[in-house]
């Protein structure tokens, strides 16, 4: 079944006028925050397909900005979200670009801090879903409705066995996980789609591997942690 | 869910002695692992939000950020105020209840999306003001809420609900049949008789197409929004009356399902097709891309 129970059919509770184009844009936001691990100084956000065509009439620039603020989808703020955002420090620049091949609806992010820059590549499906397709370079392909790990490390043999390992110690049930890599033995992401959610514990001990780099938690309807 | 079709859903119900809402909030705590209590109480918010949103849209200000829509609802409202509208009071209410929920959602106010934020007037218009009519309980209307779920859980499995895959009928034509059934419901129609309304509701929005002008929801959402607010009251009065649906409502899903499979791109929310194509269509789109190239 594609629509599992009731709230899927009534519901979201979601700030108008669009559920993909306006709740999911706020939703993609909020990804991109917590893939960055804090909120950015600077955030260059570029819409391509129908984002592109009719991100002002329907508020998709507003709706990212709220999710960048770490607003929900149903936050009445989204309204005013861009002037928030720039009372809050945040530098927004909009554009928009050619994607041939990608989904109609796709947005990317750079948001800086620092000297630090993360990218997120996103796209709004459909009903307030949404899918991930890259994290700082890397392809990935997760939906963000679950409690999700962004684990940096290096390409070193046995790094998948430690990172599950510690995960099913605490007792975490992996839904779905992939792992990239720029180049053998270089910079890898993998991502852990969990049914429970992370403790800072768990994360910590994630951390504490000698190959991991960084550990990130997307967790859109939860509360924030980074 | 222990159902697929309606046929199943109104069985089960029979069955069960119970009602398509109270039927329904016992399967999702039961598919869930949440209290019956849990799942009402997050229907009864969504209600709260919905009045809320009535409210909003018949006594404030809602123009739509591209400036193309607003203050229909008022309109509606006050012509009611000073004359005999030609549909009653009471439905002309449903009409302006649906518009005013269709224009918060335009003007970027709080809605909930039933199914869809296109088609988020309709329920809300057909309950509020029924509600105001026949002095029913939040209780019932949460109940209610329920059996238009079911609904449309069943209509959204086997066929579709967003305009980009089915065209309008499967966003504006599930709401009204999910609309009908329930106040056939919520008026103490049997589970038959409100499968019956489901099906003769959906014949009326058959192959209808999703065209928004400029591509944006408003043009010719919320007005559908109006109309599928009063054409489910009537559904739910042919049901009670005993009229039915002699093709099955499960087999009016299914044609939906088939129309909206060999529906052109064009005609499905893409903005390349119907209204959105016409002359003043294509001027209002060229005026936005004006506005869009802010960036």
């Amino acid at each position: 079944m594609r629509f599992k129970d009731v709230f899927s059919i009534m519901g979201p509770s979601m700030i108008g006028p669009s559920s993909s184009h306006t709740a999911g844009a706020a939703r993609l936001g909020m990804a991109a925050r917590q893939a960055s691990g804090e909120q950015p100084d600077e955030a260059e956000i570029i819409f391509s397909g129908s984002f592109a065509e009719t991100y002002v009439g329907h508020g998709t620039d507003l709706a990212v900005a709220a999710g960048l603020l770490g607003f929900a989808p149903d936050d009445e703020r989204i309204r005013d979200a861009i002037a928030l955002a720039e009372a809050a420090g945040m530098r927004l620049r909009f554009g928009t670009e050619l994607r041939p091949g990608g989904h109609p609806n796709t947005v990317r992010f750079a948001l800086r801090k620092g000297g630090r820059e993360a990218t997120m590549i996103g796209c709004s499906i459909g009903g307030g879903n949404v899918e991930i397709v890259g994290v700082d370079g890397f392809d990935v392909k997760f939906s963000a409705d679950c409690p999700t790990l962004l684990i940096d490390h290096r390409d070193v043999a046995g790094t998948i066995a430690a990172l599950t390992e510690i995960v099913g110690e605490a007792g975490i049930n992996i839904r779905a996980m992939e792992v990239d890599r720029q180049s053998r033995s270089g910079r890898a992401l993998t991502v852990m789609e969990l049914d429970d959610d992370a403790s800072p514990a768990v994360m910590d001990r994630l951390a504490e591997l000698a190959q991991v780099e960084r550990v990130r938690l997307i967790d859109l309807d939860g509360e924030e942690r980074t | 869910m222990r159902f697929s079709t309606l046929a199943e859903l109104s069985a089960q119900c029979r069955e069960a002695s119970k009602t398509l809402g109270r039927y329904m909030i016992e399967e999702q705590a039961r598919e869930s692992g949440k209290s019956e209590d849990e799942v009402f109480g997050q229907m009864a918010s969504y209600y709260g939000i919905m009045k809320e949103a009535v409210r909003r849209g018949t006594t404030e200000e809602t123009k739509s950020r591209s400036g193309l829509t607003g203050g229909d609802a008022k309109r509606v409202m006050a012509y009611r105020g000073s004359d005999e509208p030609s549909l009653g009071g009471d439905a002309s209410a449903a009409m302006a209840y649906a518009l005013a929920v269709s224009e918060v959602n335009a003007s970027m106010g709080r809605i909930i999306a039933t199914p869809t934020a296109g088609s988020c007037g309709i329920i809300p218009g057909v309950f509020v003001s029924s509600q105001e009519r026949f002095g029913w309980s939040d209780e019932q209307m949460v109940e209610g809420l329920f059996a238009a779920g079911a609904i449309g859980y069943v209509i959204a499995n086997r066929s579709f609900i967003s305009g980009a895959e089915g065209g309008c009928q499967a966003e504006v034509g599930s709401a009204v049949g999910m609309a009908a059934g329930a106040l056939t419901e919520l008026r103490g129609g049997t589970p038959e008789q409100a499968v019956h309304a489901v099906g003769l509701a959906l014949k009326n929005s058959l192959g209808l197409i999703c065209d928004p002008v400029g591509g944006l929801v408003e043009i010719p959402c919320i007005v559908r929004n109006g109309f599928g607010a009063v054409t489910a009251l009537a559904a739910a009065d042919m049901a009670l009356a005993g009229v039915r649906s002699v093709i099955p409502s499960d087999e009016v899903i299914g044609v939906m399902k088939d129309i909206g499979a060999s529906m052109p791109e064009a005609h499905r929310e893409t903005a390349k097709g119907g209204l959105a194509q016409t002359p003043t269509g294509r001027a209002i789109l060229s005026e936005l891309r004006g506005k869009g190239g802010r960036s």
